[in-house]
């Protein structure tokens, strides 16, 4: 980047003469670094899946999940630094829960995703802190059925059928376009969720990676939870082979 | 003691005025900081309440009754009133005493679970921990001075346990094999044990759905605040399942031989 040494990206509070702010360019440079994230906004529901990059053996399995559950009806998978992913969780229940309260009802994702977006946005204001380093992908099936958004570091967030982010993201993005969404069920979301994270994989640079999915639906009583043991293992090996079949 | 001078008052000698108190017009403000400190009310009393709860162990897990009136003073004002909730998977808890501080609690429960829900790690409070955290509810808000108005019987089965308990306004805790508040404590408990007591593994569930309904029965007969239309639940190893609202058949017969009930003048 030509912009590197002017003094332009020392704060996220300044402007480039182009009109561009670095440190969010920077951010979403963190965000494109990490393992592809991918959400699906089905027939009937909502798929998560998330190519977990395991950078050390001695990790124990499983642990740092990257998907993570904001309110019974809401789940969310982050792409970027795993610590902001946290952060925007916690504060997304706290949003929830403050929705919860006020109206006595379970909050609408557009309202959540509003309140979440303008939060990420008030870290792209002061010269004092710096923008988030993740995407967001959150989805949920609310009283308007199954709804989709990544909330990016800017504090945009855009609504989607299918969405992509991190490494992949290019890939992943062509294989959805390739889906017929609106068409698909949920259970056979999951099949297509885990043969594109392990399409997008590139074995070359990185070596090992666990794949994470979880599912909003019918079948999980619209409730967001880890897709069933069962099927995450058949899913997966349905990959493999497809993989293997493609090569 | 008050280490003011100045608000020590005239001195008695006025001759005499040794620390030179008086009169002072500029006085140190010493009156409560707050001056809404009058205005603050707590609850003195249940307002729209509910009568007895039930509960008793059997063979495949608890059982918990409760009819479906909240009461405005003596005025049976809501008839058609759940007051059996269950809470995750594996515990119901039935409320007596105020509804409006019932349907608080049932907020903050509600609360409690989704935050337990998000945390991910595929562990559910069970009914010992809402318990336990009820009772914690309930003594803080008495230790302030203004109790959640409440008698509440929690009952349930985790991992082949069943677990039964009550907890109070005062944060009162205690377990039995068969439980009972409000009048129900006095008009039915005796009976639930002699039925109970010794045999909570051999009541079976129609056996246990016979007792409660015929308690219910004798409550509404003797208790003014009660109602001819109730709910059962139960908590097994399936989970729980609350049953939907039962009519007592009940029989009047003897009423207008009672003096000052029938058509009888003298």
């Amino acid at each position: 980047m030509t912009s590197i040494g002017t003094g332009y990206d020392l704060s996220a509070s300044t402007y480039s003469p182009d009109g561009r702010i670095f440190q969010v360019e920077y951010a979403n440079k963190a965000v494109e670094n990490s393992g592809t994230v991918i959400g699906l906004k089905v027939k009937d529901g909502i798929v998560f899946a998330v190519e977990k990059l395991i950078h050390s053996k001695l990790l124990v399995p499983e642990a740092n999940k990257r998907i993570q559950t904001i309110d019974r009806h809401i789940g969310m998978a982050t792409a970027g630094y795993l610590a902001d992913g946290r952060q925007i969780a916690n504060r997304a229940r706290d949003e929830a829960s403050n929705y919860r309260e006020t109206y006595r009802t379970p909050p609408p994702l557009t309202e959540l995703v509003t309140r979440l977006r303008l939060y990420v946005q008030a870290y792209t204001l002061y010269s004092s802190v710096r923008p988030f380093g993740c995407s967001t992908v959150i989805g949920a099936i609310d009283k308007n059925g199954p709804s989709l958004y990544v909330v990016e570091p800017s504090g945009i967030a855009y609504g989607y059928n299918g969405a992509a982010v991190g490494k992949g993201r290019q890939l992943a993005k062509t294989e959805l376009e390739k889906l017929k969404l609106s068409e698909l069920t949920t259970r056979e979301a999951v099949f297509e969720a885990a043969r594109i994270i392990y399409l997008v994989h590139d074995d070359a640079k990185e070596k090992e990676f666990e794949l994470e999915m979880s599912w909003i639906g019918d079948e999980s009583g619209g409730i967001h939870l880890p897709v069933p043991k069962d099927l995450h293992q058949e899913a997966e090996q349905k990959a493999k082979d497809a993989l293997e079949n493609f090569d | 003691m008050d280490h003011f001078p100045t608000n020590w008052g005239r001195p008695r000698n006025d001759a005499q005025d040794l620390y030179n108190t008086y009169p002072l017009h500029q006085r140190p403000n010493n009156t409560p900081k707050d001056v809404f400190a009058d205005g603050v009310q707590r609850t003195q009393q249940p307002i729209v309440t509910g009568t007895s709860i039930l509960a008793i162990l059997y063979k495949d897990g608890i059982m918990m009754a409760a009819d479906t009136l909240a009461s405005y003073g003596s005025l049976s004002r809501f008839k058609t009133i759940q007051r059996l909730q269950s809470v995750g998977e594996n515990t119901v808890i039935g409320a007596s005493g105020d509804m409006s501080d019932f349907q608080y609690v049932q907020s903050i429960l509600e609360e409690l679970m989704i935050e337990e829900f998000t945390a991910n790690d595929q562990n559910e409070l069970g009914p010992a921990e809402i318990h336990e955290y009820l009772s914690r509810v309930y003594y803080a808000r008495r230790s302030k001075m203004n109790p959640l108005w409440n008698s509440v019987l929690v009952g349930g089965k985790k991992d082949g346990k069943r677990f039964l308990a009550y907890v109070d306004l005062l944060g009162t805790t205690y377990s039995a094999s068969t439980l009972a508040t409000g009048y129900g404590a006095y008009i039915a408990l005796p009976l639930l044990r002699s039925a109970v007591e010794g045999r909570e593994d051999e009541l079976t569930e129609e056996q246990a759905q016979k007792l409660l309904t015929d308690c219910m029965r004798v409550l509404f007969y003797r208790d003014a605040r009660s109602l001819d239309k109730f709910q059962i639940a139960k908590v097994t190893d399936e989970g729980v399942v609350i049953s939907d609202p039962i009519k007592l058949d009940t029989t009047w017969g003897f009423a207008e031989k009672i003096r000052g009930y029938g058509p009888q003048t003298q």
